[in-house]
């Protein structure tokens, strides 16, 4: 027994005592620790910011606002543009986004919605989880040798047929954006229909019930009641989705051809801004080291603006949902 | 000195015992959560020996009163307390004193029961590990399983896990829990709020039981278990004439008195209006 | 109707039928033809959506299945015209990058999940840690790879397997705290309450009650984050870029099978491409050896 005041009138047999010194230090230390840990979080995100800020800066320096301007490549004469490379970004994750995400949410509703079985569900949910877990490069690889062939075809007939819409003004040789795209789609959709099959569970059942009770059929239901009450849910499930694909790099730098130019046509090949830091950064020089930090952080401002928009907007919606403030 | 004796005092709070036979002497001017006033002016002192029921509606503040007898209300953002809480003659909400300290002399047993993910073993052996007990870990631990009548039940079990018994054993495991370190006083928070009468039926034999070696303090919000089990009871109400609602000690008794003659109007009706 | 009507003084329908309605199914009706047609649309969408994963697996099997053999495991990659040859090194190479990225984020995550979860879940510090760790979730991997190669590999002016690790650990960090923190989120309560009533520290509790019941959780992060990484080509593409030899220091270039995948990818050797699928079979197996411990060690104890 301790000789801690409060030991005084406790009864025979007691065991309680204070904590001793080494276990106070131990607390204090580990909480101190975890503080730390958490602080690092902020810590690593604006060092990442600032580290290739910095590293950024003598291109910033060089090429001003001409470099997200510029549509040319040249390490040679030292003119660099990305503009072919934004373009390519947001056209190739706009695709995605519209294929993967139509899919991503058909799908969530589709698991959410009664439409199977249980047993069924929970297979069919692992079936989009496993598509998640293919490691990028895979589906770059699958890309090569399935899509490309699979789709050549029909590309070409498009461009014989209609080559005056300039969306399907070149012939498909080889990568291009629409394959890229389609990977890229693949790749989005688990994300769509992961986040939005989060929102559609969210909505009460009672709301479900009494759009029932009113008599409306089961797609009357879905769709006028069901994706309207979980609307904020599926739009932020849309802006990450639209974040991965923008910052989705591997399966792009195999598929999409890595040419510098501006195009409409789903045939041609083209460039984005992951892909273009994936295919130079590693034979790169110093000058085009320079440049290329320049296009990673435009990346990175796109990528974190897209993300925190996302996930703010995820944050506003469930707190709506759930009741609160 | 008996209850009877000490109760001579017509003051508000009306036990008053040699200071010897005191252990918690719990002097509330404010208990404040931010903005919000709970509770207010009771002085609720808990006698030695003897079991403590604090009764009341709703909302008067009686589990609100229990908490703060050992700091758990220290956990609640903007928790505030005004007044003084003596345990054996220290202030507890003195800036000297860790709360931690606190509980291992005070222990607790809540409203829900709430085993630990462990085994039967382990939950009871909890506390004798936190304070480093180097004796007969298993020997303890089988005499509090005794003292809470679930040694019976589990001897053979003992490496289960002890969220695999039923909601009344799993409440005699945190009551066992609780006694393993011989705690000076144990706080009860409705501990029979979440079990059916059988279970509850147990657990009172359990606290008249434990009556004979602990101090203990009883929140319930079944006054018929007072009267089973209290010596003493408080009784709480709320008052809602400054738009907030606040709780206070309306009086405190004998429990035979507080049922039988409560002094104050405001018992009389609550008693009445519940038991007649 | 009309007399239900009467009788219990309620005003006819709006639509003045006062007929008794028909209340069997009606294939004229509009509304029912939608509904069918929206079910088979969504069958015929959800089906597509799985075919994706099918033909992978089909390819993966056929054409990676097909050249499985020990020599793979045991062998170096193979130069431009070799036949033969395997992917050993790299397989190690992913091995150890994976552990060193495992190793950092581990102990960083769960304690930074600690104080998310436990310390100061609606502190400042805490809403921010937390609202970034999301953010980094979506964080491009290969911005991890120029990170690191701006910090790491400009720093020991070599590529390394060091490097590879540290720019993985950044990609795994925020599964691993969001998930951790989740799993300690969910211990309830009334368990934390009755360990600090029995009197422990903080301390005490989270190391004696949170973190053994959150542990299959936490595991479960811990496997989920480690398959994210194990995969991934992007950051390691300048870290730790290739090597065609076997694994001696971790502060030398090392092999990956995702960087010997993409490589092999481009060449026009038909014994190349064959490895490249096998790799990827590889690959995949070992993604999914650790989502399937996710989930197996995802189930509690008690």
């Amino acid at each position: 027994m301790s000789d801690h005041p409060f030991a005084l009138a406790a009864p025979r047999g007691a065991v309680s005592q204070a904590p001793s010194g080494p276990e106070y230090i131990v607390d204090r230390g580990f909480r101190a620790l975890a503080w730390f840990a958490a602080a690092l979080i902020l810590v690593l995100v604006a060092y990442i910011v600032w580290k290739i800020g910095g590293q950024a800066m003598p291109a910033i320096r060089d090429y001003h606002l001409d470099f997200l301007t510029g549509s040319s490549w040249n390490v040679q004469e030292k003119r660099f543009g990305i503009l072919p490379a934004i373009w390519g970004t947001l056209y190739s994750s706009l695709l995605a986004l519209t294929l993967g995400g139509f899919f991503g949410l058909t799908v969530a509703i589709f698991l959410t919605q009664g439409f199977l079985p249980a047993r069924l569900a929970f297979l069919f949910r692992l079936i989009v989880e496993m598509l998640a877990a293919i490691p990028s490069v895979v589906f770059g690889l699958w890309g090569i040798f399935v899509v490309i062939p699979a789709i050549r075809p029909a590309a070409n007939w498009l461009n014989e047929t209609l080559g005056f819409i300039p969306f399907f003004g070149t012939s498909l040789s080889g990568p291009g954006l629409l394959p890229a795209a389609i990977v890229l789609a693949i790749m989005v959709l688990p994300t769509v229909a992961a986040i939005s099959q989060d929102a559609l569970n969210a909505v009460p059942y009672r709301t479900k019930e009494a759009a029932f009770g009113m008599g409306a059929t089961k797609w009357e239901v879905i769709l006028k009641v069901m994706v309207p009450t979980a609307a904020g849910g599926i739009f932020s499930a849309m802006v990450l989705g639209f974040g991965r694909a923008l910052g989705e790099t591997m399966a792009l730098a195999m598929l999409i051809g890595n040419s510098n130019q501006l195009t409409l046509s789903l045939f041609a090949p083209a460039e984005t801004l992951a892909a273009l830091l994936a295919s130079h950064f590693p034979e790169a020089g110093p000058v085009e080291v320079e440049a290329l930090m320049y296009a990673a952080l435009v990346l990175l401002a796109i990528t974190l603006l897209v993300n925190i928009a996302g996930i703010g907007l995820l944050t506003i919606t469930q707190r709506k949902i759930s009741g609160k403030a | 000195m008996s209850a009877v004796e000490a109760i001579q005092d017509p003051g508000p709070s009306a036990v008053r015992a040699g200071s010897n036979d005191i252990a918690i002497d719990c002097r509330v001017e404010k208990i404040m959560y931010g903005q919000f006033l709970a509770v207010r002016d009771s002085h609720v002192p808990i006698q030695k020996g003897k079991i403590t029921g604090f009764i009341g509606p709703s909302g008067c503040g009686k589990s609100t009163v229990l908490r703060s007898l050992n700091r758990m209300n220290d956990l609640i953002d903007g928790f505030k307390l005004e007044g003084n809480v003596q345990f054996l003659g220290q202030d507890i909400y003195d800036k000297s004193v860790d709360p931690v300290v606190v509980r291992r002399y005070i222990g607790m047993v809540f409203q829900q029961p709430n085993p630990f993910a462990m085994s039967i073993f382990d939950n009871v052996a909890f506390g004798l590990r936190l304070n480093k007990f180097k004796g007969d870990v298993a020997g303890r631990v089988e005499h509090a399983l005794r003292r809470a009548a679930l040694w019976d039940e589990v001897k053979d079990k003992l490496k289960a896990s002890g969220l695999s018994l039923s909601g009344g054993q799993q409440q005699r495991l945190c009551i066992a829990r609780a006694v393993a370190t011989e705690p000076t006083v144990l706080l009860m928070d409705e501990p029979c709020s979440a079990l059916d009468p059988i279970a509850t039926r147990r657990i009172e034999e359990l606290m008249l039981e434990l009556r004979k070696d602990y101090t203990i303090a009883l929140v319930t919000h079944n006054m018929q278990q007072a009267t089973r089990v209290a010596d003493i009871t408080a009784f709480f109400a709320v008052d809602i004439s400054k738009g907030g609602r606040t709780g206070y000690l309306v009086e405190m008794d004998e429990t035979a008195r507080v049922f039988e003659d409560p002094r104050e109007q405001l018992t009389k009706d609550y008693i009445g209006g519940k038991f007649s | 109707m009309t007399d239900l009507a009467a009788q219990t003084g309620r005003v006819p329908p709006i639509s003045g039928d006062t007929s008794t309605p028909d209340l069997a199914h009606s294939w004229s009706d509009g509304r029912a033809v939608a509904n069918v047609l929206l079910t088979g649309g969504a069958w015929l969408i959800a089906l597509l959506a799985a075919v994706p994963l099918v033909s992978v697996l089909y390819m993966l099997i056929v054409e990676g299945g097909s050249r499985l053999s020990l020599e793979l495991l045991t062998d170096l990659p193979p130069a431009g015209f070799e036949t033969g040859g395997g992917f050993g090194n790299a397989i190690v190479g992913t091995l150890v990058m994976v552990g060193i990225a495992a190793a950092i984020s581990i102990p960083f995550g769960v304690l930074a999940a600690v104080y998310l979860s436990e310390l100061g879940p609606d502190a400042r510090l805490g809403r921010a840690a937390r609202f970034l760790s999301k953010v980094l979730t979506g964080f491009p991997s290969i911005l991890a790879g120029v990170f690191v190669y701006a910090v790491v590999v400009l720093a020991m002016g070599t590529y390394s397997a060091l490097a590879g690790g540290i720019a993985l650990s950044l990609l795994m960090l925020p599964t691993v705290i969001l998930t951790a923190e989740e799993a300690m989120k969910m211990v309830p309560r009334k368990m934390k309450d009755a360990a600090l009533g029995i009197g422990c520290t903080q301390t005490q509790m989270i190391w004696k009650v949170v973190l053994p019941t959150a542990l299959p959780g936490i595991v479960t992060g811990v496997m989920l984050g480690v398959a994210r990484v194990a995969g991934e080509s992007a950051p390691l593409l300048f870290t730790a870029l290739f090597s065609n030899y076997w694994l001696s220091r971790v502060s030398e270039p090392t092999a990956s099978l995702s960087i010997l995948i993409f490589n092999f990818s481009s060449m026009p050797f038909e014994n190349q491409i064959q490895l490249a699928w096998a790799a990827s079979l590889v690959l995949v197996l070992i993604v999914l050896v650790f989502n399937l411990l996710s989930r197996l060690l995802g189930r509690p104890k008690y």
